[in-house]
């Protein structure tokens, strides 16, 4: 079994193979790139999972310590920089997750693209970013997972201005682009300051007890060295997981294509920021109390507030974005109290829940699309969950899986959700040890619940709208479920919805307590001695009050709308009134406050340098030089026609041929008269050297 | 012989000289004006011939330039001749005022 961790470094390759072969051979063959790229994925799914086991089959030895492959890569004047991967229990998990929803998700993309006219182009790109992930999964240091990281940074901006013909698309993949690189120079800056302060970037050789003792002791800028690089990694993870105050760019993403969102936006990509913060965990936690905490404080915060905004937003897709948001600040929340465990386990529940909900939206939307190609209609937003109603009837499958879906994400005993969700509260509580106010895990703990509720909330109005009660629009009327290479894979992440919950169950539960993923993934940073890794109990006081707020906030939500007319006023507004409404609408205006305070004054800023540029300074000494050569030739030029031509080569030439013309008169051709000359010179020569002239 | 001083010899060469000198300027002929100019070289030989004597007896350079100058002045007489009977036969006159063709 140990052998097949030798097949690691293929996990990233065959997505890659298929992404070169689809850019360079097969592009102008729709089946056979969408086969590729399926293909090559399916591939990677089956390695990772025979990787999996193996990491099930070897036992503690491998799931704790890990495997490794080192390559020496670079020389550096002191040493060798390694690159290489490596596998342990948390990447094991990874690895069942990643490959597996993406290909679902592919399988699932390769009916909702057909008919797009960059068909293959699409399935090179998801292709791309699929080996980016695995890549980032697998790697054993920081700078092939920056490597990775950039790559689906990249992908990402290809993907959400897929359909670049419309301004909002293009606009949102440059929004992404630049708002996640805010995120990336921080973790660039942090990675160079780690790699000056140990020399390694090689995750097993920094979390060792001495590495990690001699970065909390070392001091940069007056703090303990753990701490201001945790922090300056932890600014990529808030861009690369959209946490507050970099999350602006995920709601506008919902532009790609929605297996793009489903993927992407949803259950690989920003968790990769999530995946980073656990896989540099210990480095946050040597000071006990340092950066550790400010993850949980945005944790809580993006948790909290995203969750709110996703209530009042009409768009089917950006209540899901809304949700992501919030849910990945669960998972900081998390890791920010310390809860590897429960911050992973989110993101592993997340992913299937939020992949599958993604991909029900998006089956929703080509349902949408087809009634309004039905109905004539291309005015009314098939997006808008305000003009549909009553779809469950029409697409089944979807709404059996899209339930599980939902269900997962409220966090209704026995789904997904509600193991994962429960078990971050817990540990919040458990820190703040009761009502204790002056505790950051006490506020998380709050956060987090009122964000469930609200979570909740927003879902029961989601199903209300979409699914329940009557069409209210002709799309709806005449929407149709789509076909099996769309349903299939929402069934299959249902499943996964509903069970995958069960593999850590926590020990205390009578019969089917296992504790298992715990013991499998969270037990990887034990030797570091800097982390509490102990498995909480179930809380059942906190399970209850979870699961009632839930129900409560998504029956509410139902109730709320399930008997929505066309036309009426959204409900909400009565409920929270015009002004706070208005503000969640406008996503507490952080867009508009981002344009006021940054947007706008670079923008002013770039004009500046522009004028300065062309019209003032630059521009100016440009011409000046330019015109001041122009000039100079031109009177160099007037010097050579005039003097050097003119006077010099010209002049010459006149003056012999005048004085040619003058002297021509001498010639006369009489041989006497040449004699006659001749003789009177030598005469004249003969009498001047006789007399002593001047010889 | 040697009651007859140089001087003697220098002046019946400059006279010779000045005779032909006289008539390769003056006269029209060609064939007369080749004429001049052997006197020329003739009154040139007498110079060269009576110097050696005169001069340096016990050498022979004077007597050797005098007979190179009579052997030159046959070839070019002989090429003279033949350019004139080539100009005679082109033109129909050896007269050097009509020979200008070089003029401009």
């Amino acid at each position: 079994m140990e052998k097949l961790f030798a097949l690691t470094p293929y996990i990233p390759l065959f997505p890659l193979l298929a992404f070169a072969l689809i850019v360079l051979w097969a592009n102008k063959n729709n089946k056979l790139s969408a086969g590729l790229a399926i293909a090559g994925l399916g591939l990677s799914t089956i390695i990772s999972w025979l990787i999996a086991i193996a990491t099930i089959v070897g036992g503690e030895h491998v799931q704790v310590e890990g495997w490794s492959l080192t390559i020496p890569w670079l020389p550096t004047g002191t040493g060798v920089f390694n690159m290489g991967f490596a596998v342990d229990g948390f990447t094991a998990a990874m690895l069942f997750m990643v490959p597996f929803v993406s290909s679902l998700i592919f399988i699932y993309a390769s009916e909702y693209m057909e008919g797009d006219s960059r068909y293959a182009r699409f399935f090179a790109y998801v292709s791309l970013f699929v080996s980016g992930m695995l890549t980032l999964v697998v790697a054993d240091n920081l700078l092939l997972l920056f490597i990775a990281w950039e790559i689906m940074g990249l992908c990402s901006y290809l993907l959400i201005g897929f359909w670049f013909e419309k301004d909002s698309a293009k606009k949102a993949g440059l929004k992404a682009f630049l708002t996640t690189r805010v995120g990336d120079v921080l973790f660039f800056g942090g990675m160079l300051l780690l790699y000056s302060q140990t020399g390694t970037l090689t995750f097993r050789e920094i979390f060792t007890p001495a590495v990690l003792e001699r970065l909390a002791e070392a001091t940069i800028w007056g703090q303990p060295a753990s701490v201001v690089i945790s922090l300056l990694i932890f600014g990529g993870a808030v861009g690369k997981s959209a946490q507050f105050p970099l999350h602006v760019w995920l709601p506008d993403a919902m532009e790609g294509p929605t297996p793009v969102s489903a993927m992407i936006h949803a259950a690989t990509m920003v968790s990769a920021g999530v995946y980073l913060v656990a896989r540099m965990l210990p480095l946050f936690a040597v000071v006990p109390v340092g950066s550790l905490q400010w993850v949980a404080i945005i944790g809580a915060i993006t948790a909290f507030f995203g969750a709110t905004i996703g209530i009042a937003q009409n768009d089917i897709k950006r209540v899901l974005a809304y949700s992501t948001i919030s849910q990945l600040g669960y998972m900081m929340i998390g890791l920010g109290l310390g809860g590897f465990l429960a911050g992973i386990f989110h993101l592993l529940t997340h992913s299937f829940f939020k992949a599958l909900l993604f991909l029900g939206s998006g089956s929703v939307i080509h349902a949408m699309e087809h009634g309004a190609h039905h109905a004539h209609d291309h005015e009314t937003d098939p997006q808008d969950m305000m003009n549909m109603g009553g779809l469950a009837n029409r697409m089944k499958k979807t709404y059996i899986a899209y339930m599980a879906g939902t269900l997962a994400l409220v966090g209704i005993v026995p789904f997904a959700g509600f193991f994962s969700k429960d078990e971050i509260l817990a540990e919040a509580w458990h820190q703040a040890g009761g009502f204790n106010f002056g505790s950051i895990a006490f506020w998380a703990w709050l956060a987090g619940l009122l964000g469930a509720f609200v979570t909740a909330l927003y879902m029961g109005r989601q199903i209300g709208l979409v699914f329940l009660g009557k069409p209210r629009t002709k799309l709806a009327e005449h929407a149709v479920e789509p076909g099996k290479r769309m349903t299939y894979p929402l069934l299959v992440l249902g499943f996964f919805a509903l069970t995958l919950g069960f593999i850590n169950i926590p020990k205390n539960v009578p019969i089917i307590g296992n504790g298992w993923l715990h013991e499998f993934a969270g037990l990887i940073y034990e030797s570091t001695e800097v982390l509490n890794l102990e498995a909480l109990p179930l809380n059942w006081g906190l399970a209850g009050v979870a699961t009632i707020i839930g129900l409560a906030g998504f029956f509410g939500g139902i109730a709320l709308y399930r008997g929505h007319q066309a036309g009426q006023s959204d409900p909400m507004v009565k409920l929270l009134g015009r002004p706070l409404f208005t503000l969640l609408k406008n996503k507490y205006y952080v867009d508009e406050f981002y344009f006021a305070v940054i947007i706008n004054p670079v923008v002013k800023l770039a004009n500046f340098a522009g004028k300065f540029d062309y019209d003032w300074v630059i521009n100016p000494i440009v011409n000046f030089v330019g015109n001041t050569g122009k000039w100079l030739s031109i009177v160099s030029g007037e010097f050579d026609r005039v003097v050097v031509d003119g006077l010099g080569v010209l002049g010459t030439a006149r003056f012999f041929r005048w004085m040619g013309k003058e002297l021509r008169y001498t010639q006369t051709g009489q041989v006497q008269n040449y004699l006659l000359v001749i003789a009177l010179v030598s005469l004249s020569l003969v009498g001047a050297y006789l007399f002593g002239l001047g010889f | 012989m040697s009651a007859i001083p140089l001087s003697w010899w220098i002046f019946v060469a400059t006279a010779l000289f000045m005779i032909g000198f006289y008539v390769a300027l003056t006269r029209k002929n060609a064939i007369a004006i080749l004429i001049g100019l052997e006197l020329m070289l003739n009154a040139t030989n007498i110079n060269l011939v009576a110097f050696d004597r005169y001069i340096t007896p016990a050498r022979v350079e004077g007597q050797v330039f005098a007979v190179f100058v009579i052997a030159i002045a046959a070839a070019e007489a002989a090429v003279a001749l033949a350019i004139f009977i080539a100009a005679y036969r082109r033109r129909g006159t050896v007269d050097v005022e009509n020979l200008d063709s070089m003029k401009f």
